[in-house]
């Protein structure tokens, strides 16, 4: 019988700042705290000047190497997914796989799916470790999302990510199976060379988010004969804290297994680090044996399901160098508008080349 | 040619890979070919020394009037840092305001963004410092 491919260890990383919605609306003369809450969005987070995905996605993929005694030398593959990789052509994963002491004998490279790009790298790394060609893959999701001022994108788009450490041996989550949904969708996009993605509105919902999830929700169901109850905890993607608990609750999740898997509403939308924070958030907060039920969407559009399975390696992972994530989501500096601009590179500047 | 200049750093500057002497155990970083204690005696005995990247602050200053590659940061503190092993460097002190800072705070490594050569050019990437809570 092949071996179970599953989570060595995992490490998450959001920025320092926050900006709140209220703050946001206040610019654009209109209020931001209703308009928040009607987002189900109290405040997102900013990276600051001096972060970027590859910086984002190194600080997360360091803290899973923290948490274990696996060699980085023996890491086959380093894939980042995101829709801000700083450079158009030149690997964020080679750079990433340097610093974590994982080159050079390995392959990498840079993924793209909207929003779904972490969970894609975590089906490549379970492809290559199933099969044998590699002992480990570092799978990681990290975004400085982009979100056009004055647009509702301004009060979600924010920065973070996660990285996972996928192999054979020590798991402390076992990934009982994997599947995806994909279709031909124009929901939401930007074309090469524009700084800001434009969506289709109200297109992004129905058609879109909701129809992806629910399909690739239903093929897991069948597929591992499971009810929303066999699970301790369901994570959806969340480009707003209400679409995740609209549609979880109407598969019939209840609030308790809804809770840590929502990030949202205090950090953002960390697009191709939403899932995968909400991973590690659910992962910090399980039990041995709990079973966490996860749906990923990326706008395009695709879904990405995964069944997991809690092992008892999780406590040993704990006692070495772990720090919960709330760590980071509860410790936060505030940003004015104004500063938020700055930092994001909204302002025109002189003099610099 | 500044890729050339900063690739041949970069394990350095990635992961804090210093050198220490084999004739003192001084510990340098960034990584020198030769200890100026030790000099010819030391030749052939600096050897590779992976460092904790933690450590305390010997002083600090915030910057009001910086670089021009740092116009978004101002204000930002800089600090000089005693490691762990004994070296001591210059370097960032990030997420914070300088009132945060005292002599003797402890410290450790994160990555960040060193600077870039202007829009289209090469990111370069390396260590700053954060403050242990």
């Amino acid at each position: 019988m092949m071996d179970k491919v599953g989570i060595v260890s995992y490490g998450g990383y959001v920025p320092h700042y926050r900006i709140e919605a209220g703050a946001i609306g206040a610019v654009w003369g209109i209020d931001g705290t209703a308009r928040g809450k009607s987002l189900g969005i109290i405040r997102k987070s900013v990276p600051s000047p001096d972060e970027d995905v590859i910086t984002i996605s190194v600080e997360a993929a360091r803290k899973a190497m923290r948490c274990c005694n696996t060699d980085p030398e023996d890491i086959g593959a380093v894939y980042v997914g995101s829709e801000s990789h700083p450079y158009a052509v030149k690997p964020s994963a080679t750079i990433v796989a340097e610093a974590i002491g994982a080159a050079p004998r390995m392959t990498a490279a840079d993924l793209e799916f909207a929003c779904k790009a972490g969970t894609a790298g975590i089906q490549i790394c379970m492809g290559l470790v199933a099969s044998d060609m590699i002992k480990y893959g570092m799978a990681i999701g990290a975004d400085t999302s982009q979100g056009a001022p004055g647009d509702a994108l301004e009060y979600s788009a924010s920065a973070g990510g996660a990285a996972f450490l996928i192999g054979k041996k020590n798991l402390m989550a076992e990934i009982n199976t994997t599947l995806s949904f994909t279709t031909d969708t124009p929901d939401f996009w930007r074309r090469e060379g524009q700084l800001y993605p434009r969506h289709g509105g109200r297109f992004t919902g129905t058609p879109a988010y909701f129809k992806h999830i629910n399909s690739c929700a239903q093929m897991l169901f069948e597929k591992m004969g499971t009810k929303p109850e066999d699970y301790a905890h369901a994570i959806f993607h969340q480009p707003n804290g209400k679409f995740p608990l609209r549609v979880g609750k109407a598969m019939g999740f209840s609030d308790g297994q809804l809770e840590h898997g929502l990030l949202t509403p205090v950090i953002g939308n960390t697009y191709s680090g939403a899932v995968p924070l909400a991973l590690t958030n659910v992962l910090d907060h399980s039990e041995p044996g709990d079973r966490i039920f996860v749906i990923s969407y990326g706008s395009g559009a695709g879904s990405d399901g995964f069944d997991i399975t809690v092992t008892n390696r999780i406590k040993k992972l704990r006692k070495k160098g772990w720090k919960p994530l709330s760590e980071m989501v509860n410790d936060y500096q505030l940003l004015d508008y104004a500063t938020y601009a700055k930092f994001r590179g909204k302002i025109r500047m002189g003099g610099i080349a | 040619m500044p890729e050339a200049r900063f690739w041949r750093e970069n394990q350095a500057r990635y992961n804090m890979i210093g050198h220490k002497c084999g004739k003192c155990q001084k510990v340098y970083f960034p990584p020198r070919d030769m200890c100026p204690k030790c000099r010819r005696a030391s030749m052939g005995k600096m050897e590779k020394i992976q460092l904790t990247g933690k450590g305390s602050v010997v002083s600090h200053t915030t910057v009001h009037e910086g670089l021009p590659e740092f116009q978004m940061q101002i204000p930002y503190t800089m600090a000089i840092i005693e490691l762990e092993e004994g070296a001591r460097i210059t370097g960032q002190i990030v997420d914070c305001n300088g009132e945060c800072v005292k002599i003797g705070s402890e410290v450790e490594t994160v990555f960040r963004k060193l600077g870039e050569e202007g829009k289209s050019g090469i990111i370069h990437y390396g260590y700053k410092f954060k403050l242990i809570e």
